[in-house]
């Protein structure tokens, strides 16, 4: 069975073995070998970076496509907030919710009205003992980078569910008590704007999600507008606040939350500083840390379809028009947002099981490492000279993968061999002499 | 192994350089996630203490499976009492550093904090040695 499952995947026919995502992976999760890039399953957080930068466009996340839905009685479809910005501002929320009945879902959930709900759990979490800064679980890439990069920070995790997950079980609770349903026939879709939450209801980290599939962003809002342009649609009034609806962007999510100090980052290598930052002992000033992988927050996931930048706009509009405070009413417990399982660390970065291995293979690492000509270029198919020497001791390289070492040996070789062929053997003493002497007069 | 780092005093835009490499390292070996964090934290100071109060010096590691031990060596104005200097909140850092967050009299409070074994032996006017250990607990089962 495989180990880890991922939404980001390889299309072989289009990846032409450059060298582009291996460098952008803030994992190093990629590498170049036989001419195509080849995902590491072990260290990649589905964040979507390859996918963003791949000018073969050979990255792609895998989602679920909406024939998944006939496997349910009842479908209901999980708008993420990021998905109200995506349409033009005459085109109403209402109606856009209620296109979603007609392409294929029999309700809709509105995940900002989770949103709203969770952020309350987050404010309440907040004024009891934490860790500062407490940090937001809501974006699984930044999660799963935590697992992999910074392993003693998750303590600092805020140990409550994504609004998807609470939508998700809210949708379905819902579905049950009004429709009489058994839970195992109500399919609930979320909306997504990354792969990222893909991975999250397909291994998500407390065992179990209450979402059944995602279904990318794009697909469904070229359904919705293709189905808005013909006759009118039914229309659903929308329950979200402005509040739910903000975590679509990026610091709406500290707008909802607002208790005591808070910081927000966005894009994946912005949040690495802040994280390092946080691990050095800093930031303690901080009460809670909203971080997210994608530059501008979900509405700048790799699944939306429309410019971020024009989405930001349109959400801050959206914000403002729909109220601080949503029509929805939502449980008050606490316990009912917690976390089903503590995030544990993926230790994936070290060179070996045994530290007296690691140390021994990283001080060859070291080693090598200072002998490669340190350009990075990548050519070898590995991000960069330091990242080639750990994969040579590891066994997953060889040291004629460097094209510079590689040249120079040749070099070298040629010298060689161009010395050695003057060099004549006795037997074709002052013959062989004199023919090369009079070839070169005849030159 | 060990591994040894050049801190240049006052150059601030650089501090934290040489605690990411050694976390790095730690990261590779295979170290405890609570044992890196320590060290992050002890290495961290250390090289900053350097570059706010010192001319130069080196910050160096030395990683066993037990254990990590961390030496920061300067030359620089030595520390005039080191108790005091052990207390939170007492710092020497002129207002200037202040004013750029840092310097708040925390650094060797920290490093005591998170340090198993601490030693450190000035010579005014000469310069500072700092040597603290971080044992690196296996979790049982």
């Amino acid at each position: 069975m495989q180990k880890y499952f991922h939404s980001v995947k390889l299309d072989e026919q289009k990846c032409k073995g450059c060298t582009n995502c291996i460098k952008h992976c803030p994992t190093e999760a990629i590498r170049v070998r036989e001419g195509k890039a080849r995902i590491i399953e072990e260290r990649c957080i589905d964040c979507g970076e390859c996918i963003r930068v791949c000018p073969n466009q050979a990255k792609l996340a895998l989602t679920d496509g909406l024939e998944k839905l006939q496997g349910y009685d009842y479908k209901i479809a999980l708008p993420a907030p990021s998905f109200y910005g995506q349409f033009k501002p005459e085109v109403s929320p209402s109606s856009v919710l209620g296109a979603l009945l007609e392409i294929g879902f029999d309700d809709i959930f509105e995940v900002p009205v989770a949103a709203e709900a969770v952020s309350r759990a987050i404010s309440a979490h907040l004024q009891q003992e934490h860790p500062r800064p407490s940090i937001s679980s809501a974006c699984p890439a930044v999660v799963r980078l935590m697992q992999v990069r910074f392993p003693a920070l998750l303590e600092h995790l805020v140990p409550m569910e994504s609004p998807m997950e609470i939508a998700g079980r809210l949708a379905r609770e819902r579905a049950v008590r009004e429709k009489g349903l058994p839970p195992e026939k109500i399919g609930v879709f979320f909306i997504t704007p990354c792969p990222a939450k893909v991975t999250a209801v397909k291994q998500p980290f407390g065992g179990s999600s209450s979402v059944d599939g995602a279904i990318s962003m794009t697909e469904i809002y070229g359904r919705v507008l293709r189905r808005l342009e013909g006759r009118p649609v039914r229309t659903i009034d929308p329950q979200s606040s402005g509040l739910g609806i903000g975590w679509g962007s990026a610091g709406g999510e500290n707008e909802a939350v607002k208790t005591g100090s808070l910081l927000a980052v966005d894009g994946i290598h912005s949040v690495i500083g802040v994280l390092e930052e946080i691990e050095r002992g800093g930031l303690d000033d901080i009460d809670y840390l909203e971080a997210q992988a994608c530059t501008g927050g979900c509405i700048g996931g790799p699944l939306v379809p429309q410019n971020p930048f024009v989405v930001r706009v349109r959400m801050r509009n959206l914000v403002k028009k729909h109220g601080s405070r949503s029509k929805a009413e939502f449980p008050g417990n606490l316990d009912f947002y917690r976390l089903q399982a503590p995030i544990r660390p993926r230790p994936v970065l070290k060179l070996a099981d045994d530290v007296e291995l690691a140390l021994t293979r990283l001080e060859e690492a070291e080693k090598i490492a200072a002998e490669l000509p340190g350009l990075d270029c990548g050519s070898c198919g590995s991000p960069s000279c330091r990242a080639l020497a750990e994969d040579i001791v590891q066994g997953y390289a060889q040291r004629s993968y460097c094209i510079f070492e590689l040249r120079q040996r040749l070099q070298i070789l040629a010298a060689e061999m161009v010395e050695l062929s003057h060099k004549p053997p006795p037997a074709m003493g002052r013959e062989w002499k004199q023919s090369r002497e009079g070839g070169g007069h005849n030159g | 192994m060990q591994m040894q780092f050049a801190v240049a005093g006052m150059d601030f835009g650089r501090a934290g350089d040489a605690t990411a490499r050694i976390k790095k390292t730690l990261q590779l070996a295979g170290m405890e996630a609570s044992t890196i964090r320590k060290v992050v934290i002890v290495a961290y100071e250390a090289e900053l203490n350097i570059v706010i109060h010192a001319y130069r010096g080196t910050l160096s590691a030395t990683v066993s499976p037990e254990q990590v031990k961390i030496e920061a060596v300067d030359e620089g104005p030595g520390i005039n009492d080191i108790a005091l200097a052990m207390q939170e909140g007492y710092s020497t850092a002129p207002p200037h550093i202040r004013e750029m967050g840092f310097g708040a009299g925390m650094g060797l409070p920290n490093i005591r904090k998170n340090a198993d074994k601490l030693n450190i032996q000035s010579e005014i006017n000469h310069g500072t040695r700092l040597t603290a250990v971080v044992y690196n607990h296996q979790k049982l089962g």
